[in-house]
């Protein structure tokens, strides 16, 4: 008798895989292989533990880095506040205390936590990561459903390494056709916070699928799955291939010799049947995608670089107007103009979106034989110290200097403004990085975010550029 | 967790969609190490003017608002970061439950764990309310979790979804992880085998 299995999705397998115990008007226990924390949102789950008197499950399955609130000034001059250096100190006790493995400040394999997992080969297809992180979508660009979870529920994971979870529903965002020059994996995945918008995907899994997101590398995947979590679904992924086995063969922590070629076996296994069915479908015109920007304060509010912004009248319902007027009121920006053009203060490269090496390159690109607009403040934050080193290997460093731009440290740093790395009231910037809320980058402070290319261009000009002019010149 | 079977009270109307958690509390308040005396920062960009006075054009400074269990907040409530310290400020203010037609995902989640009880409406039944509130800012609320039904007005009856799980857990104050510890043996199983 042969058995005919029904064609499931990526994240069909991966679920099914990992549920420990599933029982009906209950939520299922899901099994947790991979959990990533920082010294933000972990300090009230261990001090729950605590107050339980329950030890860290698997401590071999938990890892530690310091990120968010992180100097990315050389080490002489580290300025930290006393709160942010409390916070610091209690991650590394509860490290100590619960043994688990720390990539401390100043350790030479620290940096973002979504970037040193992959980095380090703790990401991996098929595994089930979280953090108390939105961001850790990112991960699910190796075949992993890996989503962001709150503090009490990092209390869960260290506790029972599970999770009660519902099932998502499944969207596949196909990208079919070939990026032009100047267009990159930034620019598809604004392109479809703005077509879906920030609440498009609650409630779903996205699988990538199609032509564009299999041309991608694996730096470009992770910044399309980065920002899975600005279009509401929680976890973004996409199916493992020899890409994917390329960029973690022979990486610290992937399985090693015989061990590789069983699990490269595996993970082939992983992709979605043909057959298999999402819940909904969006498909995505890659030849038709231009470099993207956000005029206004979430990354919904996004567009194509040249395109003028919207006018009032195009939004029908009120409250979606009174939203707009709103966003335009913070940006200080008018209706139906350009962005094109407009003067800019700050530029920001980094963030776990865009501070990974070919993003980095790709900033060189511009930056090279050119110097930063007078007037520009233009940071370049590497997302980790591995990443550090191999673009001083490349002289990427000195590109950036000579043309004007600071190299600093790794860390979050201007993506979320908690080190002392922030926008000054009513500054503009044009920021790699995932988040324009009001605020984010700094109180008052006013994002246009976009690709690492757009955003090089822009810190040449000193105005907001469609990268395009300056690579075709 | 505190218990939640049944709320009346008066409601703060808070009209705008899309309201993320950097606004809920920004960044610069997460260097916390426990999760108390967040109320103060609730809303600190939008609460409070450069000098640190409170700004009277925000609604939570009303004298209206003062005391109110209930937020009623336009779509999509609670997107972007995860940060758990949105609802924890929520319920440091004094809100119980927050009335929108949508909430993000990872909110929700934190909320319920927290006693806040997002409470989902359909588009016609938010407009009602938010008139009805913004008119008469006296106008009560009242929301019970057993029925799962919003009452207000001459005759608004509405109810709105929650998962049993959820529903059980806040009518019984039952905390979650004391659930998932009672699972012990068969996350123990599910390592052996996959091992
Ligand atoms: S770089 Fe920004 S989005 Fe990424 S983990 Fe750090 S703060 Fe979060």
């Amino acid at each position: 008798m042969t058995i005919i299995m029904k064609p499931r999705t990526l994240f069909q397998k991966v679920w099914d895989e990992h549920v420990v115990v599933e029982e009906p008007d209950r939520p299922a226990v899901l099994y947790i292989d991979l959990h990533l924390i920082h010294e933000v949102t972990s300090p009230q789950a261990f001090t729950g533990l605590r107050e339980r008197g329950i030890g860290v499950r698997r401590p071999d399955k938990t890892i530690a880095t310091m990120d968010h609130s992180t100097p990315t000034l050389p080490k002489a001059l580290w300025v930290i506040d006393d709160q942010a250096k409390a916070q610091l100190g209690q991650l590394e006790r509860n490290c100590k205390d619960f043994g688990i493995e720390l990539y401390a400040l100043g350790d030479s394999r620290n940096g973002i936590v979504h970037v040193i997992g992959p980095e380090r080969g703790f990401t991996q297809p098929g595994k089930t990561i979280v953090c108390g992180d939105s961001h850790t979508s990112t991960h699910g660009a190796f075949g992993a459903l890996a989503f962001g979870i709150g503090t009490s529920e990092v209390e869960h994971v260290l506790a029972t390494q599970c999770l009660l979870q519902r099932k998502a529903k499944t969207l596949e965002v196909r990208v079919e056709g070939q990026l032009m020059p100047g267009v990159t994996a930034k620019d598809i995945i604004l392109a479809l916070c703005s077509k879906i918008g920030t609440g498009g995907g609650t409630g779903y899994v996205i699988e990538f699928t199609g032509s564009a997101i299999r041309a991608l590398d694996m730096e470009g995947r992770m910044t399309v799955c980065n920002m899975s979590i600005e279009a509401g679904a929680r976890a973004g992924m996409i199916g493992p291939d020899e890409t994917t086995f390329a960029y973690l063969r022979g990486r610290d922590r992937v399985p090693q010799a015989a061990d590789w070629d069983a699990a490269v076996e595996r993970w082939t296994q992983l992709c979605t049947d043909e057959g298999a069915v999402f819940d909904k479908t969006v498909v995505i015109d890659a030849n038709k995608l231009e470099p993207m920007i956000t005029y206004g304060t979430n990354p919904g509010m996004g567009m194509q670089i040249s395109d003028p912004m919207p006018t009032t009248a195009r939004f029908e319902d009120a409250s979606q107007r009174a939203a707009f007027e709103k966003a335009m009121g913070y940006m200080d920006l008018q209706p139906g103009q350009r962005l094109l053009g407009k003067k800019i203060d700050v530029v920001f490269i980094g963030s776990c979106t865009n501070s990974r090496i070919s993003d980095l390159r790709m900033a060189a690109g511009v930056f090279s034989g050119r110097k930063v607009a007078q007037g520009v403040r233009t940071l370049v934050v590497p997302g980790s110290h591995d990443i550090k080193k191999q673009a001083e290997a490349e002289g990427l460093d000195q590109i950036f200097q000579e043309a004007g731009a600071e190299w600093r440290e790794p860390g979050c740093s201007m993506c979320i403004a908690m080190n002392g790395d922030n926008l000054e009231p009513g500054q503009y910037a044009v920021s790699t990085s995932n988040r324009n809320f009001e605020g984010r980058q700094g109180k008052g402070g006013r994002t246009f975010l976009a690709s690492p290319l757009t955003a090089a261009a822009s810190a040449v000009k000193g105005e907001v550029t469609d990268p395009r002019s300056l690579l075709l010149s | 967790m505190a218990k939640f079977t049944r709320l009346t009270s008066y409601a703060v109307p808070l009209p705008e969609e899309n309201v993320d958690t950097d606004q809920i509390i920004p960044a610069r308040f997460l260097k916390v190490t426990d999760k108390h005396g967040l109320g103060d920062s609730l809303f600190c960009d939008w609460r409070y003017l450069k000098d640190g006075s409170n700004n009277p054009d925000f609604v939570l400074n009303e004298p209206a608002s003062q005391g109110a269990q209930i937020l009623l907040a336009g779509n999509n409530f609670g997107s972007g970061s995860s940060r758990e310290h949105a609802p924890w400020a929520l319920v440091g203010w004094g809100f119980r439950a927050i009335i929108s037609t949508g909430f993000a995902d990872i909110f929700q989640s934190n909320s319920l764990k927290n006693g806040l009880l997002p409470v989902q409406v359909s588009e016609s039944v938010y407009k009602a309310l938010m008139e009805a509130v913004q008119l008469d800012r006296s106008t009560e609320i009242t929301i019970d979790l057993q029925t799962q039904t919003v009452t207000a007005l001459d005759g608004l009856e509405t109810t709105f979804p929650i998962d049993a799980f959820s529903k059980h857990c806040l009518l019984e104050g039952i905390d979650q992880l004391g659930y998932l510890l009672s699972f012990d043996d068969q996350i123990s199983h599910h390592e052996q085998q996959r091992t």
